[in-house]
């Protein structure tokens, strides 16, 4: 209230005097601010978690390789002169590499540094030489310069990982090891390439040789599982409860259950899984097939429930037009309540997917947590899911495990954020005004 | 259920007697009991007016025509509903067939999300009226003709039901009940959420279909009651009060009740 004119004056009451009225504004700033302040908090939490995994994780997408000049020995690769592919196949390349190594070492002697030596380069690094001889197999004979993958330490070494300024008895990569990786970066031969294998192969002992794709493949076969047993059976379940099941004390019971189980802890479901699929239907552990179903029993209530939503928002008027016009019952779900309702059970569906992808203690207590080093080729071999990938790799001792860790989480995230998107993007689109 | 209704159909002409009658209704949701010993004649290609204050059983009447108050979980139906002389209440009537042939209306227009085509053309693909689609787009037609909607909605038959105005919207309810040509059409209230031009043109409208059909219509206005039906009937806490000619029943109501309702001391 300001200057206070006459009509103003007039209208005043004395319970609103200005003193209240100042406290009431008061007030509302400082629940505004609460407000902010409470958001910002949070988006600094969120952005500092993102920001950490970032971090730590970009370097995961990238691998130091050494130019390698190899001689590529015939008698070793091909004595017989076959040509044939299964025997190129198995060829020792690393040991031309090795002998690669002692040529250009020739000062390294002992039996212990040899080993030291060879270990600077990964114990796959063969494959690379593999790979371009099959590639082209006229350079056999020849001595070519490949690009090979560099073991973890001196990864992490390049990636700036380890210290040099560490006493020598404190670090992992010692200093003839600092001299010769040091010897191949004064000729040009060392880079960090994209890390194709982080993307294409299965675990691995060996951080330099493993990758995410088996776990991929393994959340993908899992998920299908999941989705195929509770999108039927959780549509259903909610179009009847909805639509045709009477209200009397039986559903109520069956609702209260519904809503009980979405609560659950996952693990309980876990432990079920083990105890019943595994224990009583001797299904095979460690594999998606069961994953998948330990993940319905957990994605089911989230499903029931989502859809029953979505169907309880489609207004009455529509079902009464069309009981008015002669469908019947069934008519009216199916020409009308489940396709107006089907953009919230889809959402509904997606939300619950991406909440079984990131599950992880449930798939421990089946089996899935297995070092597999395979890709699974189906629901029923042996394989992991992308959060245990993580779950295995935190709990790895390498320092390069770290980034591998944090690179899968970010890749995790990226299929998470995409599951969201997909159902933020459905319900926009089919957004209906009534 | 069809072969029935015509083999009595020339008796009924005989006797002339009305197209839907109730004898003894009761009504229960539950324990409560809405409806209290109703008996009403509904007369063939007349337009009944129920009318009575909000909560007396107007509209739980109207839906005991044509069965919707099936879905209501709760709510019980004793006495003898009758279309044609055929209990439509009996054991092993489809009441599908029964809607198509007692079509409805609504408070609120309530087209399907869906273009205006589809909305005329849902019933009759759903009773198989017509397959062809020559059939389909002539029944569309003179639906929406018979509707007074044809000429404000012809270009645009594609386009969505929910996008026309509220009037226009009702008018397309009315085209989609009749479509299915139904013998009998239940409105419930379906003025109530217009303003007063299309209210005008929806009475019209109710004025010709009376030709064809035989209405039946709920509503607050008693002015509406006056000026579209033939005949009235006042309902009061569950009880039939009176039913008589519109015009008697305005001028010269037998029932205190119905003279204080009517007179607006109560309601």
């Amino acid at each position: 209230m300001t200057d206070s004119t006459a009509p103003a004056a007039a209208l005043r009451r004395a319970d609103l005097s200005e003193e209240r009225l100042k406290r009431r504004y008061a007030a509302e700033k400082r629940f505004r601010a609460y407000g902010l302040a409470a958001i910002f908090a949070a988006l600094a939490i969120l952005g500092i978690l993102i920001g950490t995994i970032v971090w730590n994780g970009h370097t995961a997408f990238v691998q130091t390789h050494i130019a390698m000049p190899v001689y590529l020995d015939p008698e070793i690769i091909d004595p017989q002169g076959s040509n044939d592919a299964t025997v190129i196949q198995r060829a020792d390349y690393q040991g031309l590499l090795k002998t690669s190594l002692r040529e250009r070492f020739p000062e390294v002697t002992g039996r212990r540094d040899r080993i030291k030596l060879y270990g600077i380069l990964s114990n796959g690094a063969g494959f690379d030489v593999r790979d371009r001889v099959l590639a082209d197999p006229s350079i056999i004979g020849t001595t070519q310069t490949i690009w090979v993958k560099s073991s973890d330490d001196i990864d992490s070494l390049v990636k700036g990982y380890i210290d040099r300024d560490l006493p020598e008895g404190d670090r992992r990569v010692k200093d003839n090891e600092i001299v010769w990786i040091d010897s191949f970066a004064a000729d040009g031969g060392v880079d960090t390439k994209f890390n194709t294998t982080f993307f294409t192969a299965g675990d691995s002992r060996e951080p330099e040789q493993a990758g995410i794709w088996g776990a991929v493949v393994g959340s993908f076969f899992t998920l299908l599982i999941t989705l195929v047993l509770t999108f039927p059976v959780g549509v259903l379940s909610a179009v009847y409860l909805e639509e045709f099941a009477p209200k009397n004390r039986w559903t109520d019971l069956i609702e209260v259950n519904i809503n009980n189980l979405a609560a659950v802890p996952s693990i309980i479901f876990g432990l079920l899984g083990l105890a019943v699929f595994l224990g009583v239907f001797g299904f095979p552990r460690s594999a998606p097939l069961v994953g998948g179903m330990v993940l319905a029993l957990m994605t089911l209530p989230t499903i029931i429930i989502a859809s029953r939503a979505a169907l309880k928002a489609v207004p009455p008027s529509i079902r009464e037009a069309a009981l008015g016009v002669g469908a019947s019952r069934l008519q009216v779900v199916t020409h009308h309540v489940l396709p107006l309702a089907m953009p919230g059970v889809l959402t509904g569906t997606i939300i619950g997917m991406a909440q079984a992808l990131g599950e992880t203690a449930p798939l421990l207590m089946i089996g899935m947590v297995a070092f597999i080093v395979d890709i699974p080729g189906g629901v029923t071999d042996p394989a992991t899911v992308l959060p245990v990938q993580i779950f295995l790799w935190a709990d790895a001792p390498e320092r390069a495990f770290v980034e591998k860790t944090n690179g899968a989480i970010m890749v995790l995230l990226g299929f998470l954020i995409l599951m969201n998107a997909l159902a933020v993007l459905l319900r926009k689109r089919f957004e209906r005004q009534w | 259920m069809d072969a029935v209704a015509e083999a009595e159909a020339p008796q009924r002409a005989l006797r002339n007697s009305p197209k839907m009658t109730a004898r003894q209704v009761d009504v229960y949701y539950g324990e409560t009991k809405a409806l209290k010993n109703i008996d009403l004649d509904i007369e063939e290609n007349q337009v009944t007016s129920l009318i009575g204050p909000s909560g007396c059983g107007k509209s739980t009447f109207l839906r005991c025509l044509n069965r919707m108050n099936d879905v209501i979980d709760g709510c019980r139906v004793e006495g003898d509903i009758t279309l044609d002389d055929v209990d439509i209440y009996r054991s092993g009537l489809d009441v599908v067939q029964l809607r198509a042939r007692v079509g409805m209306v609504f408070q609120k227009p309530n087209p399907f999300p869906k273009s205006i085509y589809d909305n005329i053309a849902y019933g009759p693909r759903l009773h198989g009226i017509a397959e062809a689609k020559s059939d389909l787009d002539d029944i569309v037609e003179i639906s929406l003709t018979k509707a007074g909607l044809w000429k404000e909605v012809k270009d645009r038959l594609q386009a969505p039901g929910t996008g026309l105005s509220g009037g226009q919207q009702q008018r397309l309810c009315i085209a989609r009940a009749i479509a299915v040509n139904p013998e009998v059409i239940l409105m419930d209230e379906p003025c109530s959420a217009l303003d007063p031009i299309a209210t005008a043109r929806i009475e019209e409208l109710i004025d010709e279909l009376r030709q064809n059909f035989t209405i039946v219509i709920v509503t607050h206005s008693m002015q509406q009651a006056a000026r579209v039906s033939q005949k009235t009937a006042f309902f009061h806490l569950g009880d039939l009060v009176e039913v008589s000619e519109t015009e008697q029943l305005f001028t010269n109501p037998r029932d205190q009740r119905t003279q204080g309702y009517i007179t607006g001391r109560f309601g």
